[in-house]
């Protein structure tokens, strides 16, 4: 008979203040809603036109060149990636995959761009870092599905938004591993650049980007992986590409087509994996 | 070690003192109430770094900052190019306060004044050996070619030509430290702050590093600021030796200075285990060469003074003291017999001597199978002193304060 005494209560309006604080966005910012989707609609399609620019009997062969250019002459790898594509094009989903992959792209270099920043400003000073691992922390504990919500609601439906949050989804490794980096560098290497009498800038540049330039690439794996998985959720608000062609699939229980799909996604993923983790060795080489 | 020229003072620290925290000044003022490091620490939660520092170091000398880890030695070498900013006092070096430098003067400062030296070597793994060195240049604009020149002349001074190409770490521990200090020397600083530089070293290595650095001091005459834990390190390449405890200078002074006259407990207990064959030499350990015969007298003095002595052997010294030769007793009473005159026809010409400044560890193995006593001789031959088997023994079981010299 007492539990029911709560139903008393009013409802705290959460629901409504939020509603009220997007409208608010829309109204006053939405000179800078339009212009963000400018940019991002115009970086991808011009990574998309470059990408479908040539048939897919030249890219190809393109395609395993840069792999083995990339991988010191991996002759392996890049003989398994131009057959990975080749069954990728024989699948008939040559311009789904080169849709995915200039989401990846170009959400990639904008997630760079933004996290290695600020990932070099928390490396540098302490209470910026702890203010960002608090907001890391936040997202990374965020099923990735809960970034399409703001996406949607600022950008509406189609490739932005899903580019928005992939670029929000795949920002935490490069901030962090940015981070890692820097703080990683032994103490007597920025001693050095101190007692010489390099300024800030002359340290970040000649000391602390070289030095923990292994551990950013390793972030750039990191980011552009998540990328690749964020783009194929991301196909739930509109995204196009391989993502959509399993969510077809998946709708419509056709297990041929989500399959074929799927099987795309794994090609693609496996062969950035594979050129990230080659620069990787390069750098580590090169040391 | 002698200065017979007036040192002229180049660094002079005044009162300095480095508090670890926020808002030092409570410990500041608890330092002058007398309260210890430990007090300080527990009511204040600050660490006490460097506590009233005072000291002057001399253009062109070694000087060493010893002590235990944490004494300070490393955080005192850090003030010095403010890579750690002093809480109050004043460094002046060439007479400028670099204690009150703005961010400009102190960076003018370190890129021309002052090159820095580290214990792990801290080469950038992406540059070439010729690069690492050329870092200080760089980092002043100076362009390309320009500083390649100079590096590879640095290069040469510490005799690494040929690994310009190199990558850091394609070379050995004492190479590296050699790139180091090819690196400081480099841009032409007067003044070297050498942390622990020679401590990672394995110790042969360390040993030659100790040796050219000395040789290169000597060329190049830099004033070098040395740090180290190690006592027979800091004997042997310091002019003078400060000893660190607990953000205190304990102690100033020569090498024989602290060794002879520690100036209290903590200093005796450090110095107490060095190695002392290294650190004494034939003149602190020789007796005086008494009595000792001149080359005209004849075998009836020599027998006279050896029965009045009893001893067997004695040094044959010309008018000016130059060593000559010894004579033995049974050859001297055999010369008796035959009436001789003169003891050219029984001296012994071919005998070991030692050298003022040989190292008694050098000295016990010779001294060990020698018959006779060892004679010690100056640059110009002449009889300085003897050494007996008694004598090095009493050296190396001296209790402190007590002099060497018998």
């Amino acid at each position: 008979m007492s539990l029911n005494f709560s139903i008393d209560l009013p409802k705290l309006p959460i629901g409504q203040l939020v509603s009220d604080i997007v409208d608010w966005i829309e109204a006053n910012l939405g000179w800078l809603l339009d212009g963000i989707t400018e940019i991002l609609r115009f970086l991808l399609n011009g990574f998309q036109d470059i990408l479908s620019f040539l048939p897919p009997l030249v890219m190809i062969p393109v395609f395993g060149i840069i792999i083995y250019l990339i991988t010191r002459r991996d002759i392996r790898l890049s003989v398994l990636s131009i057959a990975g594509l080749i069954l990728v094009w024989n699948l008939q989903l040559w311009d789904q995959a080169m849709m995915t992959l200039s989401l990846v792209i170009a959400s990639t270099i904008i997630a760079l761009l933004i996290g290695i920043p600020l990932g070099i400003m928390a490396g540098n000073n302490d209470s910026i870092n702890a203010g960002i691992r608090v907001l890391l922390d936040f997202m990374q504990t965020m099923p990735s599905f809960v970034y399409l919500i703001p996406a949607v609601i600022f950008f509406s439906l189609g490739n932005v938004p899903g580019m928005i949050a992939t670029v929000v989804f795949a920002m935490p490794p490069a901030i962090r591993l940015t981070n890692l980096g820097i703080r990683q560098i032994p103490i007597e290497l920025i001693e050095v650049s101190d007692a010489f009498g390099a300024t800030p800038r002359q340290k970040l540049i000649k000391v602390q980007l070289p030095v923990a330039l292994p551990t950013i690439m390793a972030g750039v794996n990191q980011c552009i992986m998540l990328a690749l998985s964020m783009v194929v959720i991301a196909s739930m608000i509109g995204a196009g590409g391989l993502g959509y062609q399993v969510l077809v699939g998946i709708q419509r229980v056709d297990i041929a087509m989500g399959f074929e799909a799927g099987l795309a996604i794994v090609i693609i993923a496996i062969i950035l994996d594979r050129i990230t983790q080659g620069l990787i060795k390069t750098e580590k080489a090169r040391e | 070690m002698e200065e017979d020229y007036e040192p002229e003072v180049l660094i002079e620290v005044k009162k300095l003192s480095k508090i670890f925290g926020n808002k030092p000044e409570r410990a500041l003022q608890m330092l002058e109430d007398g309260k210890t490091k430990n007090e300080i620490l527990e009511k204040t939660g600050l660490t006490v770094g460097l506590n009233d520092i005072s000291f002057q170091v001399f253009k062109g000398e070694i000087f060493v900052l010893m002590g235990l880890s944490g004494c300070g030695k490393s955080t005192l070498l850090r003030c010095l190019n403010r890579l750690i900013n002093p809480t109050v006092g004043n460094i002046i070096i060439n007479g400028n306060d670099i204690v009150t430098m703005d961010d400009d003067e102190i960076r003018e400062f370190r890129r021309k004044q002052a090159g820095m030296i580290f214990q792990n070597f801290a080469l950038l793994p992406h540059k070439t050996v010729l690069d690492n060195v050329a870092f200080g240049l760089e980092i002043q604009g100076m362009d390309l070619e320009e500083r390649h020149t100079k590096a590879e002349k640095a290069l040469k001074l510490v005799g690494l030509t040929g690994y310009e190409q190199s990558m850091p770490d394609q070379l050995s521990g004492g190479m590296k430290q050699r790139v180091g200090l090819a690196r400081a020397l480099a841009s032409d600083a007067d003044i070297l702050l050498m942390d622990e530089a020679f401590s990672a070293l394995d110790p042969l290595i360390r040993r030659d590093m100790q040796d050219e650095l000395i040789e290169l001091q000597e060329r190049l005459n830099k004033t070098i600021i040395f740090v180290t834990h190690d006592l027979d390190e800091a004997l042997k390449l310091g002019s003078r030796i400060a000893l660190m405890k607990d953000g205190k200078i304990i102690q100033v002074g020569t090498s024989e200075e602290i060794l002879m006259n520690p100036s209290n407990e903590y200093v005796e207990r450090f110095v107490a285990d060095v190695d002392m064959t290294r650190v004494l030499t034939a003149q602190d350990v020789m007796k005086r060469a008494d009595p000792i015969i001149s080359c005209r007298s004849g075998p009836r003095l020599a027998a006279r003074l050896m029965k009045e002595y009893g001893i067997s052997s004695l040094f044959v010294v010309t008018q000016h003291r130059q060593l000559k030769g010894i004579v033995f007793i049974d050859d001297v009473v055999e010369a008796v017999k035959k009436d001789h005159t003169t003891l050219e026809e029984i001296v012994q010409k071919n005998l070991t001597v030692i050298d003022l400044l040989t190292p008694l560890a050098d000295i016990i193995p010779v001294i060990a199978d020698s018959k006779y006593p060892l004679p010690v001789i100056d640059q110009d031959g002449k009889l300085k002193g003897i050494i007996v088997r008694g004598s090095v023994l009493s050296a190396l079981a001296r209790k402190e304060s007590e002099p060497i010299v018998a």
